[in-house]
C-alpha cells in the first residue's frame, strides 16, 4: 500500500452553489455563495466568478457579512472553522477555530464581536442541534481559537433557513418540526408555540422556515403544506396571534422580507417568486417561470436586486422582481445522472446529463456551465407522471468531431422507444449538428457504445450492444452517387454481431482500434473490426462480465474486466490467458487515456475504495478506503490543461489527467494533490477589482488622470520588467484571460502591451528580482502589487533558487531545479520513514 | 341494550330559516338571534349554549336588526315599525311605526337613552326610550340614499351611518352631519354599481371601521374623517362588523362565509403605536354570514346556512375545555314533533302549517341491523295550514290520535280528527273556553280526556276534552310566581301527575287528581331541557343543559338513591362534553329501569339496574361489548347504553307496541336546499 497523506478528496468544479443561500454586498455589486470547499464571489453585472476564496477543508456551510465592516465576510465549514475575509480582495484575514463541525452561522448587528453558530451535540446516538453565541477573541493573530461559548437555543434544526434574527437583533425566531420558539436576549427569556401535526384538512403544518420582519415585530412562517404564517404579539404565552395566506401549492422553500419590510417574497416548488404587500396581503405580485424550484430567497441591502437559488444548482439575479438579470448556473444535477461523464475533447468540458433532455457541457477548468446540447428536441412537459424522451447513453470519438447520443422513452404498455442520434462538430459554430437520427436501432435496450478510438485511421466506427442479443457496428457511409451531391455523408450500420444469443454487456475498443472486445455474459469476444473476424474468446467464469476495458499506451496489450462477482481479470491478449485476477467488487472500471493508468472503484461494505493501477505492475499505484460511502458508478479522467510536476509517487497518477466521479448523492469530487492546493492558494491572489468605487463620468475622468500620473514611473518600470517574458506571458495571459468589463482603459493597455513586446537593456539583477516574484505567484499583476500593497512574505523556495541560479535564468529552468529539490526531500523522507 | 322494531323517519323536511341578526347582551350573557321569517331565539350562554326562548314570527314583519337595551329587546324590519318584544310572554309586546320606509338598523346608545332607527328615506330616527315605551324624538340631517348600518360612538355623542357610497357622521346633540367619508367603489365592472356600506363601527377612540359590498374593511379616523386603511378582504360583500368589548379586537364576515379578525396590535413589543392588522380566518359556514357578534371569548356567527357557530378565539380561553371546542347550533332545542304512541301518528310542525303522518308497517322479522321490507308506506293523512298571520309556536297530538291542537301568538285551535275506514275528517272545535288566547305549551294526556296549555306567569290551564263539548277545568299556579314561560309540560301515564318545566328553571310538579301543586322540585342552576315521569315508580326525571341527570321521587319528594349516587360518582366525562341537549325523556313500559334518552346526536338507554360508567372506562361501549364472550359482557356494561347509529335526531319515541320511532333530519339534506353560494374560484378545480 501508497501512502497517500497529500491526496485527499474534495469538491472542486461543479459544486453545489444552492447549497446555502448567497450574499449579496452591501453595494449589490457582488454575491457570494458557498460552494463545496470553496466561497465563490461573482460581480452581478457580469456574473463572472471573481474571486474564489480558498481555505477551508470542509465543505462551506454558511455566509455571513461582517456587520460592522461590509467588506468582509464570514464563513463556516464542516471543518470547524469561522473564517474572516476581505472578499473583494480575496484575502483570507482571519481563522477562528471551533472546533465543531459548524452546520450554519448567523450574525446579528446588534452583538458585536458575537456570532452565532449551529452545531451539534451528540446525545445518547440522536444527533441533536444547538445554536452557540461564539465570542469572537480581539486578536491580531491570523489563526485565533475561539473558546467563549454560551448556549443560546438547546435544541434547533440543522437548516439554516429555521432560525433568524427579529427587528434589530433584539429576540432570534427558530423554528423546529411543529415548533416556534423566540428567544429575547434583554429579557432571556423564551416562547414557544406549537401547532398541531395535521390540520383538519390533511395540510401539513410542519415549520419549512421563518424570517422576521426589519421594523415590525412580526415573525413569517413557511409550512409544509404551503401556507405562510404571519405571528405577531408573540411576546406573551396567550394572546399571541397569526394570520394565514396561502398561495403556494408545495411546501414553502424561501421567504424573505425586503430591507424595508415592505414586501415579503416567499417561493417554492412551483418556481414562481410571489410578491406579498406587507399588510396588504390580498395584493400580491408573481415573478413566474424561473425555470425550478426555489430554495433560497435573497434581497440586496437597498432592495433593489433579488436573488434567488434554485434546486437544478442555479442561481437567478433579479432585478427589482420584475425582470430576470443575470442567471448563474452551476453544474445542473437532476434526479440522476443516466449517461457516463465524459469529456469533450474540443472544449475539454465534462458532459453529462443536463436539463430533460440535453446534454451539458460544463467547464471544470472554469467551474462554469458551457452550454446544453438539445439531445431530444421536443419540449418537456412539467407533468408529475409522465414518461419523456431521456438521454441514457452519449460517446464522443477521440478526436472529438462525432458525438453519439442514445435517448429512450418506455411508457407504460407500449413499446421501448429508442433512437440513437449521430452528431458532427461543426467548425463554424462551434457546436455539434445532428447528422443522422436512426430510430429503432436495436430492439431493446442499448447496453453500452463505444466509439473506435484509432487516431489515423480513415474511417470512424461506432458499436453498440443491446440487450437483444446483438451489438451492431455503425459506419459514416458516402451517400451513392445517384442521389444529388449536396447531401453529406451519413451514418449506417455495417455489420450485425452476436455470440451464441448470449446479452452482450459491454464493449470497448483496443487504443489503435485493431481490437474490439464484446463482452456476452462470461465471454468475452474479440474480433477484429477490419474483417469483424471472432479472433478469440476469453472467459473466467463463473460471474457476468460487468465492465470491459483495455489498457493503454505500453500497456495496450491488457485486456481488463470485472466481473458480477467480484473478480477483476487481467488478460494479456498476446497470449490470450489470463495474467492475473484478484478479488474485489469493482463497481466502476475506467482507463485514463492519457497514461497506462487504470481506475477502479469497488464497493466495500457501504463505502467506495479507489485502486489506481497499472496493469503490468502489481502494485497500485494510489489507494483510498472509502473515498466515499455508496457506490461511485460515474467517473471520469479529464486531462489537465498544464502538467502537473508533482513528483511524489503517490499523487504521480494525478500528473496528467485528473480523477472526477460523481457519489451516490450527486456530489462531484476530485482529488487533490497537496502541491496542488499550495499552487491553487498562491494563484487565489488575482486582479483585484476596485468595484467599490461608482463609476461616475468624473470618477473616471479623475481616476484615469491619476492614473496616468501614478503609472509614469511603473510603467517604465514595468515595461523593463516584462521585456524577456515570452509569448503567452503573464501580461497578455492577463489581458486575454480578464473579463473586459474589469479591464483598465485601453490607452493604459496599449503601451503596457507594446512596452511588454519591446526588448529594452536593462539590469539584470532587476530582472532576477522579476524572475523571483514570478515565481512565486504566476498570476500576479504588478500594478495591483503597487497598489495593494500586502505582499506576502517572500517563499523560501524562490530565495533559494533566486541565489542558486545565475541571472539569465529561463523559467523551464527555474522549475526543473524545483522539481529537482522536492524530489530530494521526497527521497529523503522516504528513507526517514524505512 | 334491547332489541327495537325501528321506524327511522325522514319524510320531516324542517328547515330552518337562515340567519339574519344576532344581538348579544353582555351582563346577562344572553344572545338574541333573529331569523329570516321573522322568528326570534334567545340563547342563555351561561347555560351551554340552551335555546331558552323562542317567539314565533310573524307574516310580513321580517327582523333586519336586533338590539338590546339593559333586558329590553328592540327588533326591526322592513315593515317600517321598530317592536319591542315581551321576553315573558314570548310574544311582541308593541310596535312603534317609525314612517320613514324600512327600517334597515336600529341602534341604541351606550347609555340605554335613545335609539336611533336607520330608514330607507334617508333619516336617522331617534327615539326616546321611556320605561314602558319609545317615543320619537326628533330626525338627524336627512341624506340621499338609504341608511343601511348605525353605529354609536360609547360616549354617545356622535353617531355614524353607512349609507350608498358613503358614510357619514352626525353630531348626536344636534343632529347635524359633521363628516362625510366617500367609499371607493369596486373596481372593473362594479365600478357603475353603488357600494354598500352593510355595516359600521364607531370606536370610543374616534376610529371608525366600515365593511362594504366592494368586499372592503376601511378603517377611519373620525376626527379628520380620512382614511387610515384598506384592507379588501373579500370578492364579494363584507355583511357584517362586531367589535369585541375591550376594542382590540374586531370580526368581519363576508359573502363567503369566512370570518376575518382584525386585532389592535402594536407593531413592535414595546411600543404604544398600534395599527389594526389582519390576522385569523375562520371559516364555518358555506354561505353568507349575515350577522356577527364578538363575545369576551368568541366568535359568534350567523348566516344564511341557518347554523349559529360559536367559534373560541384560542388566546382568550383555556385550551382543551368545553369552553374551547367550536359549536355548531343546527337544530332548535325544544320538539317539533309529537307522536301519538296509540296510533301510530306523527304531527310534524312548520312555522306555517302542520302535517300528520301516518308510520308504515314493516312485515317479518331479520336479525340487528336488517331493513325490513315495507309492507305500507308512510302515509301523509292531513297538510293544514294555519289561518291568520301569526306562525305555529307549538302544536300537540292526542296519544289516541283523535284531537290535534295547536297555537300562534294570537290564539289556540283544537280539531277533532276522525277516521272511519279510509276517510279522515277533521272538524275543528269551535267553542274553547276564553282562558286558552296566549299559549307556549300544549299537550294531552295520556287518555286524551285533557288538554293541557301553559299560559302567562307559568300557569297551566287544563281543559276537559268531550265528544260534545270542552270545559275548562282548573288553572294550576306555582307558588313561586315565576313570570318566565313554561317550556316543558308533561303529564304521566297514569293519569296523575303534570309536570311542567320553565326558563327560570322550575320545575313544578300538580296532582290532576286535587288539581293542586303537588311539590316543586328543587330549583337547579340550569335549565332543564327535558322532564319525564316514570309511568311505575312515579319518578321524575330531568335532564338539564349542562347535561346532569336528576331523578326525583314524587311519592317521597326526595331526590331518589340512583340519582344520589349519580350525583356522588359524577358523570361521564364524555357525557358532560356532548354539545347538545337531551330533547327527550321516555320510559320502556315493560322494563321500569330503562330510561329512553337522545340529543341530536346519539340515542341512550340509561339502565338503573346496572352499575354507573367508571370515570376511565369508556362511554361509547355498545360496539365493542357486541364482540365480546356474554360472559365478559355483564362485567364491561354499565347504565349508558349509546346507539350513534342514528345522527341527527329530531324525536325518538317507543310507540305502544314497543316498536321505536326515530325522526332524523340529515344536515345534507338542510344544506341542499340552500341557495346555491357565491362561486369561488378553488384551486385544481
Amino acid at each position: 500500500m501508497v501512502e497517500h497523506g497529500d491526496v485527499r478528496v474534495v469538491h472542486r468544479g461543479g459544486s453545489k452553489i444552492n447549497f446555502r443561500e448567497p450574499v449579496i454586498s452591501n453595494d449589490s455589486s457582488f454575491l457570494l455563495c458557498a460552494s463545496g470547499e470553496n466561497v465563490k464571489v461573482f460581480s452581478t453585472n457580469t456574473e463572472e466568478c471573481v474571486h474564489d476564496l480558498r481555505g477551508h477543508t470542509g465543505l462551506v456551510t454558511g455566509v455571513r457579512l461582517r456587520p460592522s465592516n461590509h467588506l468582509q465576510v464570514y464563513s463556516c465549514s464542516t471543518d470547524g472553522t469561522v473564517r474572516l475575509w476581505d472578499f473583494t480582495d480575496g484575502i483570507l484575514i482571519k481563522t477562528y477555530v471551533i472546533g465543531y463541525p459548524i452546520y450554519s452561522i448567523y450574525t446579528s448587528a446588534n452583538h458585536e464581536g458575537v456570532i452565532f453558530i449551529v452545531t451539534s451535540k451528540s446525545d445518547q446516538g440522536s444527533e441533536l442541534f444547538q445554536l452557540v453565541a461564539v465570542q469572537l477573541p480581539q486578536s491580531t493573530e491570523q489563526l485565533v481559537e475561539a473558546r467563549e461559548f454560551s448556549a443560546v437555543l438547546p435544541d434547533v434544526s440543522s437548516k439554516p433557513a429555521s432560525i433568524d434574527f427579529g427587528r434589530g437583533g433584539e429576540y432570534i425566531a427558530s423554528v423546529k418540526g411543529q415548533q416556534l420558539e423566540v428567544f429575547f436576549f434583554k429579557k432571556q427569556k423564551s416562547y414557544r408555540f406549537f401547532l398541531r401535526e395535521d390540520n383538519k384538512k390533511g395540510g401539513k403544518n410542519t415549520f419549512t422556515c421563518v424570517v422576521c420582519h426589519p421594523k415590525d415585530d412580526c415573525i413569517a412562517t413557511g409550512h409544509e403544506d404551503g401556507k405562510i404564517r404571519l405571528w405577531r404579539n408573540f411576546n406573551q404565552k396567550k394572546e399571541y396571534t397569526y394570520s394565514t395566506m396561502h398561495w403556494h401549492h408545495g411546501a414553502v422553500g424561501s421567504l424573505r422580507f425586503t430591507p424595508e419590510g415592505t414586501n415579503l417574497l416567499s417561493g417554492g416548488v412551483e418556481s414562481v417568486l410571489v410578491q406579498w404587500r406587507y399588510n396588504q396581503e390580498s395584493e400580491k405580485d408573481f415573478l413566474p417561470r424561473l425555470g425550478a424550484a426555489i430554495t433560497h430567497i435573497v434581497v440586496s441591502p437597498d432592495g433593489a436586486l433579488f436573488c434567488t437559488s434554485h434546486s437544478d444548482n442555479k442561481i437567478t439575479l433579479i432585478q427589482s422582481c420584475v425582470k430576470v438579470s443575470a442567471v448563474i448556473q452551476g453544474l445542473v444535477k437532476g434526479d440522476g445522472v443516466r449517461t457516463d461523464l465524459m469529456v469533450d475533447p474540443h472544449s475539454k468540458a465534462m458532459v453529462l446529463n443536463g436539463k430533460p433532455g440535453h446534454l451539458q457541457f460544463y467547464s471544470l477548468q472554469r467551474d462554469k456551465l458551457l452550454y446544453n446540447l438539445d439531445i431530444v428536441q421536443q419540449e418537456y412537459i412539467h407533468e408529475e407522471g409522465l414518461q419523456q424522451f431521456e438521454v441514457v447513453k452519449a460517446a464522443f470519438t477521440s478526436s472529438g468531431d462525432w458525438l453519439a447520443t442514445v435517448e429512450e422513452r418506455q411508457q407504460k404498455g407500449a413499446e421501448l422507444e429508442i433512437n440513437l442520434k449521430l452528431w458532427a462538430f461543426d467548425e463554424q459554430t462551434q457546436s455539434f449538428v445532428l447528422n443522422t437520427t436512426i430510430t429503432a436501432p436495436h430492439e431493446a435496450r442499448i447496453t453500452a457504445m463505444c466509439f473506435c478510438h484509432a487516431a489515423g485511421s480513415q474511417t470512424t466506427m461506432l458499436v453498440s450492444t443491446s440487450k437483444d442479443g446483438h451489438f451492431k457496428a455503425w459506419q459514416l457511409a458516402e451517400p451513392a452517387h445517384t442521389q444529388d451531391e449536396g447531401s453529406s455523408p451519413s451514418w449506417s450500420c455495417d455489420f450485425v454481431g452476436s455470440y451464441h444469443g448470449l446479452v452482450p454487456e459491454s464493449c470497448c475498443f483496443s487504443a489503435d482500434g485493431s481490437l474490439l472486445a464484446v463482452s456476452f455474459k462470461e465471454v468475452v469476444t474479440v474480433w477484429s473490426p477490419s474483417s469483424w473476424e471472432l479472433l478469440t474468446t476469453l472467459s473466467q467464469p463463473p460471474g457476468a462480465i460487468r465492465h470491459l476495458c483495455f489498457g493503454r499506451l505500453s500497456c495496450s496489450k491488457y485486456l481488463l474486466g470485472a466481473t458480477a462477482n467480484s473478480l477483476l481479470c487481467c488478460w494479456n491478449l498476446l497470449t490470450c490467458s489470463l495474467e492475473w485476477s484478484t478479488a474485489m467488487d469493482t463497481s466502476f472500471l475506467l482507463a485514463d487515456p492519457l497514461s497506462e493508468n487504470i481506475a477502479a472503484f469497488c464497493d466495500q461494505a457501504g463505502s467506495t475504495d479507489l485502486f489506481v493501477f497499472k496493469p503490468n505492475e502489481p502494485r497500485p499505484l494510489f489507494s483510498q478506503k472509502a473515498v466515499c460511502s455508496g457506490r461511485v458508478t460515474r467517473a471520469v479522467f479529464a486531462p489537465r490543461e498544464e502538467m502537473l510536476e508533482s513528483c511524489e509517487e503517490s499523487s504521480q497518477w494525478l500528473n496528467l489527467s485528473q480523477l472526477y466521479f460523481l457519489t451516490p448523492y450527486m456530489d462531484l469530487m476530485t482529488f487533490s494533490t497537496k502541491a496542488e492546493e499550495e499552487n491553487l492558494m498562491a494563484s487565489s491572489k488575482q486582479l483585484v477589482i476596485d468595484d467599490s468605487i461608482a463609476m461616475t463620468p468624473f470618477s473616471l475622468l479623475l481616476g484615469k488622470h491619476r492614473q496616468q500620473q501614478e503609472n509614469q514611473d511603473p510603467l517604465s518600470f514595468l515595461s523593463a520588467e516584462r521585456t524577456p517574458l515570452p509569448h503567452g506571458s503573464v501580461a497578455i495571459k492577463e489581458l486575454l484571460q480578464t473579463p473586459a468589463h474589469v479591464l483598465p482603459s485601453t490607452s493604459f493597455l496599449c503601451s503596457m502591451f507594446i512596452s511588454s513586446l519591446l526588448i529594452s537593456v536593462t539590469d539584470p539583477r532587476e530582472e532576477d528580482k522579476h524572475v523571483e516574484e514570478e515565481m512565486e505567484s504566476d498570476k500576479e499583476n504588478s500594478d495591483e502589487e503597487m497598489e495593494s500593497g500586502t505582499l506576502r512574505p517572500e517563499g523560501s523556495v524562490g530565495d533559494q533558487s533566486a541565489q542558486a541560479a545565475d541571472p539569465p535564468l529561463t523559467k523551464a529552468q527555474i522549475r526543473e531545479i524545483r522539481r529537482v529539490k522536492k524530489l530530494d526531500q521526497g527521497w529523503m523522507s522516504n528513507i526517514l520513514d524505512t | 341494550m334491547g332489541e327495537f322494531t325501528v321506524h327511522r323517519v325522514r319524510f320531516f323536511d324542517h328547515t330552518p330559516a337562515a340567519v339574519r341578526a344576532l344581538a348579544f347582551h353582555a351582563g346577562s350573557e344572553r344572545l338574541a338571534l333573529a331569523r329570516a321569517d321573522g322568528a326570534l331565539e334567545v340563547f342563555n350562554f351561561n347555560d351551554n349554549y340552551f335555546q331558552e326562548k323562542v317567539i314565533p314570527g310573524q307574516d310580513g314583519r321580517t327582523v333586519e336588526a336586533l338590539c338590546w337595551v339593559g333586558q329590553r329587546l328592540f327588533a326591526a324590519g322592513l315593515n317600517g315599525e321598530i317592536t319591542e318584544y315581551d321576553l315573558e310572554n314570548l310574544k311582541p309586546r308593541y310596535t312603534v311605526e317609525a314612517y320613514g320606509g324600512p327600517v334597515w338598523t336600529i341602534s341604541a346608545n351606550s347609555q340605554g337613552t335613545l335609539l336611533a332607527a336607520g330608514c330607507e328615506d334617508g333619516t336617522v330616527k331617534m327615539f326616546e326610550i321611556l320605561e314602558k315605551k319609545i317615543q320619537f324624538q326628533r330626525n338627524l340631517d336627512r341624506q340621499k340614499g338609504r341608511i343601511v348600518s348605525l353605529s354609536w360612538n360609547p360616549t354617545g355623542s356622535q353617531i355614524a351611518a353607512g349609507l350608498m357610497d358613503m358614510i357619514r357622521v352626525f353630531d348626536a346633540e344636534t343632529g347635524r352631519a359633521t363628516h362625510r367619508l366617500l367609499v371607493d367603489r369596486g373596481v372593473g365592472t362594479s365600478k357603475s354599481q353603488e357600494v354598500v356600506v352593510w355595516s359600521v363601527l364607531f370606536l370610543s377612540d374616534h376610529t371608525i371601521i366600515s365593511g362594504d359590498s366592494a368586499g372592503k374593511v376601511q378603517i377611519w379616523d373620525g376626527h379628520t374623517g380620512t382614511l387610515v386603511r384598506t384592507h379588501l378582504v373579500s370578492k364579494w360583500d363584507v355583511l357584517a362588523l362586531a367589535v369585541s368589548q375591550d376594542e382590540d379586537s374586531v370580526i368581519a364576515g363576508t359573502s363567503e362565509g369566512t370570518v376575518i379578525q382584525f386585532q389592535f396590535l402594536s407593531s413592535t413589543v414595546a411600543q404604544q403605536d398600534k395599527e389594526w392588522v389582519r390576522t385569523r380566518t375562520f371559516k364555518n359556514h358555506s354561505h353568507d354570514v349575515r350577522a356577527l357578534v364578538h363575545t369576551e371569548t368568541a366568535v359568534v356567527s350567523g348566516g344564511m346556512d341557518t347554523q349559529l357557530v360559536v367559534r373560541p378565539l384560542l388566546d382568550r380561553v383555556e385550551k382543551n375545555t368545553m369552553e374551547s371546542s367550536l359549536r355548531k347550533i343546527a337544530f332548535p332545542h325544544r320538539s317539533l314533533v309529537c307522536c301519538a304512541k296509540k296510533a301510530g301518528l306523527l304531527l310534524f310542525q312548520f312555522p306555517e302549517h302542520l302535517e300528520l303522518w301516518r308510520l308504515g308497517e314493516g312485515e317479518g322479522h331479520g336479525q340487528a341491523g336488517d331493513s325490513l321490507p315495507v309492507k305500507r308506506k308512510p302515509e301523509k293523512l292531513i297538510h293544514l295550514k294555519r289561518k291568520g298571520d301569526d306562525q305555529i309556536c307549538c302544536s300537540a297530538l292526542s296519544p289516541c290520535g283523535g284531537w290535534m291542537s295547536y297555537s300562534t301568538v294570537s290564539s289556540v285551535r283544537l280539531y277533532r280528527i276522525q277516521f272511519d275506514d279510509n276517510n279522515i275528517s277533521i272538524i275543528k272545535v269551535s267553542k274553547l273556553p276564553k282562558s286558552l288566547c296566549s299559549v307556549h305549551r300544549l299537550g294531552f294526556s295520556p287518555d286524551s280526556s285533557k288538554l293541557f296549555a301553559s299560559s302567562s306567569h307559568s300557569s297551566v290551564v287544563v281543559v276537559a276534552l268531550n265528544q260534545s263539548e270542552c270545559k275548562h277545568l282548573s288553572t294550576l299556579k306555582p307558588k313561586s310566581g315565576s313570570r318566565q314561560p313554561v317550556h316543558l309540560l308533561v303529564a304521566s301515564e297514569d293519569g296523575k301527575w303534570l309536570a311542567t318545566a320553565n326558563t327560570a328553571c322550575e320545575v313544578h310538579v300538580y296532582n290532576l287528581l286535587t288539581m293542586k301543586l303537588h311539590c316543586t322540585v328543587p330549583v337547579f342552576r340550569s335549565c332543564p331541557t327535558a322532564i319525564g315521569i316514570n309511568p311505575v315508580t312515579s319518578n321524575l326525571v330531568s335532564v338539564h343543559a349542562d347535561q346532569q341527570i336528576f331523578e326525583f321521587s314524587l311519592l317521597q319528594k326526595e331526590y331518589t338513591e340512583w340519582s344520589r349516587k349519580l350525583q356522588k360518582q359524577g358523570l361521564h366525562s364524555l357525557w358532560l362534553e356532548r354539545d347538545t341537549p337531551v330533547t327527550h325523556v321516555t320510559f320502556n313500559p315493560r322494563n321500569p329501569d330503562h330510561i329512553l334518552l337522545h340529543d341530536t346526536f346519539m340515542f341512550c338507554i340509561i339502565d338503573q339496574s346496572l352499575p354507573l360508567p367508571e370515570a376511565k372506562s369508556p362511554l361509547y361501549n355498545q360496539m365493542m361489548l357486541r364482540s365480546l364472550p356474554e360472559a365478559d359482557r355483564v362485567r364491561h356494561s354499565h347504565a349508558f347504553k349509546i346507539s350513534k347509529n342514528f345522527q341527527h335526531l329530531l324525536c325518538v319515541s317507543l310507540l305502544e307496541d314497543l316498536s321505536l320511532v326515530v325522526v332524523e333530519r340529515p344536515l345534507l339534506d338542510i344544506m341542499s336546499q340552500l341557495p346555491a353560494p357565491v362561486r369561488q374560484k378553488k384551486f385544481a378545480t
